[in-house]
């Protein structure tokens, strides 16, 4: 590798050529102040517009600042990061962004997480000069069913525009206007709700400031947990449990199920339940669905629709009904887990428990924004009663928990409640990626070659590519399996089918990096990649620690269907865990 | 929009070489440029130089870009000829942003083939075979006459395949441009040619590496293009030897303000300022006092009497706090408010700063707004040293050449009329008599006759005194609308 010598506030370091100076300036441990530049190595995915110019710095010989943030080392440079010059420039230019900015902080939704605020606390600034006579620029304020945009707040570091456009290939933020109204925006600065976006909520991931903040429903939560008349059941997906701790500031990565359960049954929900319960649930109809297709295709039926789609990321059933359309018959019909785990809620259990499903409240956590979307889609919904009434995010559960005045680190670890709280581990991998389709795999095969599984990690199956691809022998039979995070990614896989280049027999899609547990409801990862990595190997924890981990070796699940549903893909089935999907493409910019 | 006259020529100390053509030839007749030797130039070098050579004739001219930064000619396309690729674009920058500019729209409505054989001869040089005019759509005639040279150099084979039967195959397409300043600049130029958002990305990678879709991109001025076909006639020892030392051949300004002849010139590099507002320009209108030259366009500096005398080129304005830009030059006489001059540019870099960096973004809006806090009498000295540590910092970290050159007027001015800065704050007095919240309305004792007109006038009845006699304002109740001095046939009531 060739490498480059160079000097760094007087200090010598060696780096490969193409690195940056700020990254060079890293391994010294000289840590030169960033605001829009975000890299997630990883991921591949790295913002870098050279926009705010708060990272700049001196080289000699050059007549103005570099930014370090995307300027590269050359042989012999001799930078500078804290001259006179390069402070007062810094500091003015954040003077600067402050003058455009709100200054609410106390009631921001980003108000302690926010990377604008941090900023100006690190450098000190006390005043903005001529603030009395300073005009902001504003805008309208944008509220759709996830997510909510105060562009008065944006700072156009383009990281939502990032990971819209380069990450999802949603195309749904772009800069808009010149000048001192430039912002990011759909296009035509129309609402969220008439753009494509899916709401999957990784903008709000990204976003530094309070510009780009989820809908917020825990004043609902509340109330309904104050209503004596209702019965509320609360239910958590498996990514919550390996991010929640974050908020409390334990390390990433740490697993906090029985402390979440504690916690839930302390602030007052009537039943604490598991969306894994209904991830299991999910594998026996999708799994049943892969195999019906399946045996069908291998009897030679011409019109079997292969590969089948994982249908559980209601953000991927947004991208692709408003993208691919002419595919929607693709996809399993099976709900997704938050869905099946409501609907069940409110048929068996509410009749197990003799009560009117109008009388009881499904929250769901989540980590993710979409499901908050999700959950008022007409479909969902028995005579206007929804299957789930409050979606939350991760980070909304935590600031319930903290308005309670719960110690969430020293809280006792209890169990889920019975019959919905029980799962198998592979409920739990549906939060990282490649987990569904492990799940489903797991199921699939000792269903269909009527054997035991001797191993049940499918490795091959793991990892963090954007795309992957493996096979699994159903004894002798090759089953086929892609798997794509990040829509960019699913694009490329859904291209080929409608090409017709297609080799897989199934595919899972996510929509966020890594999976669920790079949800837009998650605790804010800032950037740094190694937290996803953290969650990741947290969830797989959780799975090897259960002691069950195939979905239809779960005995609630299993009563369920001799008690109610009868076997998977039955009417009933059907009529509660199944769905169709629309044509949404014409909804697009109708106002 | 002016319709793009030329100074009367030969007017003393001009010389054409870009604006060779214009006015003189029928720019709609191939047959008419055929005839002043055009395309003469791409023939001999097709025929007769191999594209290291033809490169070298440019390097040792001595040419530098005329759209701005200065960048030596020669240099530039030898890094795009060494960078090796399956496809290479040329490109003429006719976006012309600057207003008051109109010297590309000149040349190309009056000498289109120009450019043409040029962006062709490029095309060899640096080994690419398609080639794009990224022009403003509000440039309608220069548009058409640009689609008949293209359609005629078609027909008589200087563009299309095998060009003069050599092998060479070269061809021009237009794109259009909305009109964005910022879009000039050449990587926002680049986007927008590829469909995306005319804004600036930062270099490296310059275009001759990686410019249009991803490829070698050779970006030039029209102006530029237009002096190459001279200087492979002409030879390049002809072409060094006009100009001065580092600053070869002429340069086109656009001659505005306060001067007797306004108008495009043409001029050797080395020239004076004094040469061309006094010799060319025909000197201050209305005789009136000169007080400063505004150079470079919106974001360039204005420069003094003690500058006159200094020979233009790249270098020198620079030095002196202002550039060269694409060729703007705009007279100052003594009524000119310098605060207000500078208030005036800097309102251009505020509506045409793309938005991208946060600098100039709402640096260019906080420098605007205290201007207009100086010049409504709300100023404060310390404000004065706010416009120096805002301009010197937008200067320093703002991304592209806009902001990078955007304070310039501010800069110039503090440095060159602060004592009107200081007026402006402390005595909150114009003197220039432009800042109208500065000034107030009197009655001259001599002039007024005692008509009463102007108290009739006066809606908040301000103005005193019996029919006859002399009438007197009264400055607290004066809300300095201006219906008095409207109103008097005496020219009794004055602002100062
Ligand atoms: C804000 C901005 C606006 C510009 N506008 C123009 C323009 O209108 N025309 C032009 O030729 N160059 C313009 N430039 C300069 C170009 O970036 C580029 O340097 C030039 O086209 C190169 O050609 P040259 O080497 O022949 O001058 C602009 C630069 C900046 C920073
Ligand atoms: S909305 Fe947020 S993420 Fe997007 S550009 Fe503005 S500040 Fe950045
Ligand atoms: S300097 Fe101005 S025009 Fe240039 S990138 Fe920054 S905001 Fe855009």
């Amino acid at each position: 590798m060739n490498l480059v010598k160079l000097t760094i506030d007087g200090k010598k370091v060696e780096v490969p050529a193409g690195t940056t100076i700020y990254k060079a300036a890293k391994e010294l441990g000289i840590d030169i102040p960033i605001l829009c530049y975000m890299d997630l190595k990883d991921l591949n995915i790295e913002n870098k517009p050279g926009g705010c110019r708060i990272c700049s710095v001196e080289v000699e010989g050059r007549k103005n600042l570099a930014p370090s943030c995307s300027t590269d080392v050359a042989e012999g440079m001799e930078v500078r990061t804290n001259t006179m010059r390069v402070i007062n420039a810094r500091r003015t230019v954040m003077e600067l962004i402050i003058s455009d900015h709100p200054k609410d902080c106390l009631s921001c939704a980003k108000s302690g997480s926010c990377d604008l605020q941090d900023m100006a606390i690190r450098l000190g600034i006390r005043e903005i000069p001529g603030q009395e006579y300073a005009e902001m620029s504003t805008y309208r304020l944008d509220t759709s069913p996830s997510i909510i945009r105060d562009l008065d707040k944006c700072i156009m570091c383009r990281r939502c525009e990032t990971m819209c456009n380069d990450f999802q290939t949603v195309g749904a933020l772009h800069a808009v206007n010149r000048g001192f109204q430039a912002v990011v925006a759909p296009a035509f600065e129309m609402n969220l709700e008439h753009s494509p976006c899916t709401y999957c909520g990784q903008c709000v991931a990204v976003c530094p400031t309070g510009a780009l903040t989820e809908v917020d429903h825990t004043g609902k939560v509340i109330a309904a947990l104050n209503d004596p008349s209702k019965t509320v059941v609360v239910q958590t997906a498996p990514a919550v449990r390996a991010a929640l701790g974050e908020e409390f500031g334990m390390k990433a990565g740490t697993l906090v199920t029985g402390k979440m359960v504690t916690a839930l049954r302390q602030l007052g929900f009537d039943y604490v339940f598991d969306t894994d319960f209904a991830a299991d649930l999910t594998i026996m109809e999708e799994g049943a669905e892969l195999l019906g297709r399946l045996t069908r295709f291998l009897e030679g039926d011409k019109d079997v629709k292969l590969p089948i789609l994982t249908s559980c990321c209601p953000g991927w059933v947004n991208f692709f009904e408003y993208n691919f359309p002419e595919m929607k018959e693709i996809p399993s019909t099976a709900r997704s887990p938050q869905q099946m785990f409501g609907s069940i809620a409110k048929s068996y259990f509410a009749e197990k428990i003799e009560i009117d499903r109008k009388d009881m409240v499904v929250v769901s956590i989540m980590p993710c924004l979409a499901k908050k979307y999700e959950c008022q889609r007409e479909e969902f919904m028995v005579d206007g009663n929804p299957d789930v009434d409050i979606s939350i995010s991760t980070r909304e559960l935590a600031h319930l928990i903290k308005q309670a005045n719960l110690d969430l680190v020293r809280m006792d670890e209890e169990d889920f409640d019975k019959p919905m709280g029980e799962s198998s581990g592979a409920g739990v991998i549906f939060g990282v990626t490649g987990g569904v389709i492990e799940a489903a795999t797991r199921t699939a095969y000792e269903i269909y070659t009527g054997k035991s599984l001797e191993k049940v990690d499918f490795e091959q199956l793991r990892g963090v590519d954007g795309i992957r691809s493996a096979s699994v022998d159903f004894d002798g039979q090759e089953i086929n399996i892609g798997i794509a995070h990040g829509l960019r990614n699913a694009r490329k896989l859904l291209e080929e089918i409608k090409e017709g280049k297609s080799h897989y027999h199934a595919i899972e899609i996510m929509a966020c990096p890594g999976g669920c547990i790079g949800g837009g409801g998650q605790p804010l990862h800032h950037g740094d990649a190694s937290i996803l990595k953290a969650r990741t190997k947290a969830i797989y924890e959780e799975d090897r620690n259960k002691p069950i981990r195939k979905s239809h070796e779960n005995p609630y699940i299993k009563k369920l269907y001799e008690e109610f549903l009868g076997e998977p893909l039955s009417e009933k089935a059907h009529e509660l865990l199944h769905t169709h999907y629309f044509d949404k493409r014409k909804k697009i910019f109708q106002v | 929009m002016p319709e793009a006259t030329l100074l009367a020529n030969p007017v003393k100390k001009q010389i054409r070489i870009a604006l060779r053509n214009c006015g003189v030839i029928n720019p709609e007749t191939i047959d008419e440029y055929i005839g002043k030797d055009g395309y003469f130039a791409l023939g001999k070098v097709l025929t007769g130089l191999t594209p290291a050579e033809a490169i070298k004739v440019i390097k040792d001219s001595g040419i530098r870009g005329r759209g701005g930064a200065g960048f030596p000619t020669g240099l530039k396309w030898e890094f795009a000829s060494k960078n090796n690729s399956d496809q290479k674009y040329v490109v003429c920058n006719a976006d012309e942003g600057d207003p008051g500019a109109f010297m590309d729209r000149s040349i190309l409505e009056g000498d289109p083939h120009s450019v043409l054989e040029a962006m062709a001869l490029c095309g060899y040089c640096i080994g690419a075979n398609t080639g794009y005019i990224y022009i403003r759509a509000e440039y309608p005639l220069a548009i058409e006459r640009l689609k008949i040279a293209i359609s005629q150099a078609r027909e008589y084979g200087f563009l299309g395949n095998s060009v003069f039967g050599t092998g060479f195959d070269f061809d021009i397409h237009l794109k259009y441009g909305a009109g964005a300043f910022v879009c000039g600049e050449e990587t926002s130029l680049i986007h927008s040619m590829e469909g995306l958002r005319g804004e600036p990305t930062l270099k490296p990678p310059f275009p001759a590496e990686s410019g249009y879709l991803g490829k070698p991109t050779n970006v030039n001025n029209v102006e530029t293009y237009a002096n190459i076909p001279v200087i492979f006639l002409k030879g390049a020892a002809w072409f060094s030897g006009i100009g001065t030392e580092k600053s070869k051949g002429t340069k086109v300004f656009a001659l505005a303000g306060k001067v007797n002849n306004v108008g495009l010139i043409e001029v050797p590099m080395g020239v004076t300022l004094r040469e061309v507002i006094y010799e060319i320009g025909g000197g201050i209108r209305d005789g009136k006092a000169f007080k400063a030259v505004q150079t470079g366009g919106p974001s360039g500096g204005c420069l003094t009497e003690k500058d006159l005398d200094i020979p233009i080129d790249y270098e020198n304005l620079i030095a002196c706090g202002s550039m060269m830009g694409s060729g703007g030059m705009i007279v100052m006489d003594e009524d000119d408010c310098m605060v207000s001059i500078a208030k005036f540019f800097l309102d251009f870099s505020v509506e045409e700063s793309c938005g991208k960096c946060s600098p100039c973004r709402i640096g260019n809006k906080r420098l605007y707004e205290l201007l207009e806090r100086i010049c409504t009498g709300k100023g404060e000295m310390k404000d004065i040293d706010r416009l120096r540590n805002l301009s010197e910092v937008i200067k320093d970290t703002s991304l592209c050449g806009l902001g990078q050159s955007s304070p310039n007027p501010v800069l110039s001015t503090l440095d060159n009329f602060y004592h009107e800065y200081i007026s402006h704050v402390e005595d909150k007095k114009c003197t220039a008599g432009v800042c109208r919240d500065l000034m107030e309305y009197f009655i001259v004792e001599d002039n007024c006759v005692g008509c009463t007109a102007c108290a009739r006038a006066c809606p908040v009845g301000a103005i005193t005194g019996e029919r006859k006699e002399i009438h007197l304002i009264n400055l607290e109740i004066c809300i300095k609308c201006g219906a008095c001095m409207e109103k008097c046939k005496f020219d009794a009531v004055i602002l100062k």
